[in-house]
């Protein structure tokens, strides 16, 4: 990719914690809520398909938990925090447009109960994430 | 060193997502791809295929030399009139897909992929010889396709010609938008619209008028990730995802295109022999019948065994069904035949459907 000036507006919410592969995720009470970014939406484009885990699945840090597709091209989703998963966006799979629309609220993946609540804090806080996305953009 | 066509420059100003496609820098996508998707099958899209080359052979061997390497029959063309089929290799391998078309008898356009501009002009440069010259034209011409029910009346408005004359796969010299352009009824997306030819130092001001002429019609600007869903969608074949050097056209599904009877032409032997002994593989439209999108290259299974591949698939963004094409063995290529896809480590059922997918009413 190339040239591209529309992330300078772009959204990346202090409350949230970021991987370097533009998942985001929220501390919820004793969860930790997953999605993607919205410079991860822009990138996709129109997302079109999204598979998710079943709730009781195990997920673990730094794998991948999902895979989100756009009209062009698959990506998998990879898990910020190593846990459980408690809950999952199904209105996702029929409605996958959510992802696109609001990326950090309805368009949110899978929520986790975290197994080591230290993973939160090694993620990316948003200055450093927007600093990854302008790398990644140069 | 990545190529250009002359709209770069407008469509980065456009905000357009640039990508690499066969060497280029391409715009994939301006709004979107869905929403680019929906205006070419409800109203208008224009596209850059500056990309595309422009092979010309000429002189009063030209005819000759060009149906020597061509597997459609070029004698059923008059002047004005264009024709899809294929060059082969003496193996029957596809060098490429391209239409030719016949300006004059003894002058003849070859408009090829992307990709194979270098190749497709060594390839019928071997034609050159007494009467025949073979010019690669690629970087003086641009190519500006508008495509959709609303193309027509909207190149109509920029031009005199009366172009409600002009039939589907036939051209006529016109000047749209003061612009000298070779407007021809051909595309690459099942719908109605036009292909314009014009000189590359002309492009960006027709680029910007037929922009403007449709802005009533809710005509867009549109990149090749709409041009890739499209043609999927009309199951129309993309050299070098659904077909190469090592496929025949009559395992591509284009024996349509192939005339054995015509005379002789490079690969017509080896096509004949392949007929006799029966095709081993064929390219089939399918979709999938549980939940899933097929991609290039994701394996074809029967009894959990690779037994083909897919070489194109999306989620049809009209039908809302995923679709792909895909090289299966002979025996599982009648519609409602049924195989799997192997998604991910996981098999997901397939079944053979009529092709095109979706074709306009």
């Amino acid at each position: 990719m190339t040239a591209n000036p529309v992330e300078a507006d772009m959204n990346f919410p202090e409350d949230l914690r970021y991987t370097k592969d533009h998942e985001w995720a929220r501390r919820k009470d004793d969860r930790v809520v997953v999605g993607i970014t919205e410079f991860a939406t822009d990138q996709l484009g129109d997302v079109v398909y999204v598979e998710l885990p079943a709730v009781g699945e195990e997920v673990k840090k730094g794998e991948a938990f999902g895979v989100v597709e756009s009209t062009k091209a698959v990506s998998d989703l990879y898990a910020p925090v190593s846990g459980k998963v408690v809950e999952v966006n199904s209105p996702l799979v029929d409605a996958p447009e959510g992802v696109n629309e609001d990326p950090y609220g309805d368009g949110w993946m899978i929520a986790v109960e975290p197994s080591d609540p230290k993973d939160l804090d090694e993620l990316l806080d948003t200055r450093a994430y927007a600093a990854l996305v302008q790398e990644q953009e140069e | 060193m990545a190529l250009r066509t002359p709209l770069y420059d407008t469509h980065v100003e456009a905000g357009a997502r640039i990508v690499d496609f066969a060497g280029w820098e391409m715009p994939v996508q301006y709004a979107g791809i869905l929403e680019e998707h929906e205006a070419v099958r409800t109203r208008a899209g224009l596209f850059d295929v500056s990309h595309m080359g422009e092979v010309v052979l000429r002189g009063p061997r030209a005819a000759d030399a060009l149906g020597r390497l061509f597997t459609n029959d070029l004698r059923r063309l008059v002047d004005g009139q264009a024709q899809y089929g294929c060059l082969c290799r003496p193996t029957g391998g596809i060098v490429d897909d391209v239409i030719v078309y016949r300006r004059a008898a003894e002058d003849w356009l070859v408009c090829v992929n992307a990709g194979n501009r270098q190749k497709d002009f060594e390839w019928l440069r071997a034609g050159e010889g007494p009467g025949v010259t073979v010019a690669n034209e690629s970087d003086d011409w641009a190519q500006l396709a508008l495509q959709g029910p609303k193309a027509a009346a909207i190149v109509q408005r920029l031009t005199r010609t009366d172009l409600s004359k002009v039939q589907t796969f036939h051209f006529v010299p016109a000047e749209v938008a003061g612009v000298p352009c070779i407007a021809a009824r051909t595309g690459y997306t099942g719908e109605d619209g036009f292909e314009l030819f014009c000189p590359a130092d002309r492009a960006a001001g027709l680029w910007g008028a037929l922009l403007d002429a449709g802005k009533g019609e809710g005509a867009i600007p549109c990149g090749l990730g709409a041009r890739d869903s499209l043609r999927l969608e009309s199951a129309y074949r993309l050299y070098g995802s659904d077909m190469d050097d090592e496929t025949t056209p009559l395992e591509a599904g284009l024996a349509w295109v192939v005339k054995l009877d015509k005379g002789d032409f490079v690969g017509r032997e080896a096509l004949l022999a392949q007929k006799a002994r029966g095709l081993g593989r064929r390219l089939v439209g399918f979709t999938l019948t549980d939940r899933g999108i097929p991609r290039h290259g994701y394996p074809v299974l029967r009894d959990g065994v690779t037994a083909g591949v897919v070489t194109s698939g999306t989620l049809s963004p009209t039908l809302k069904i995923p679709v792909g094409l895909a090289y299966v063995p002979a025996e599982l290529a009648a519609e409602g035949a049924t195989f799997a896809v192997g998604i991910r480590g996981r098999a997901v059922a397939a079944r053979v459907v009529k092709t095109p997918f979706y074709s306009r009413k």
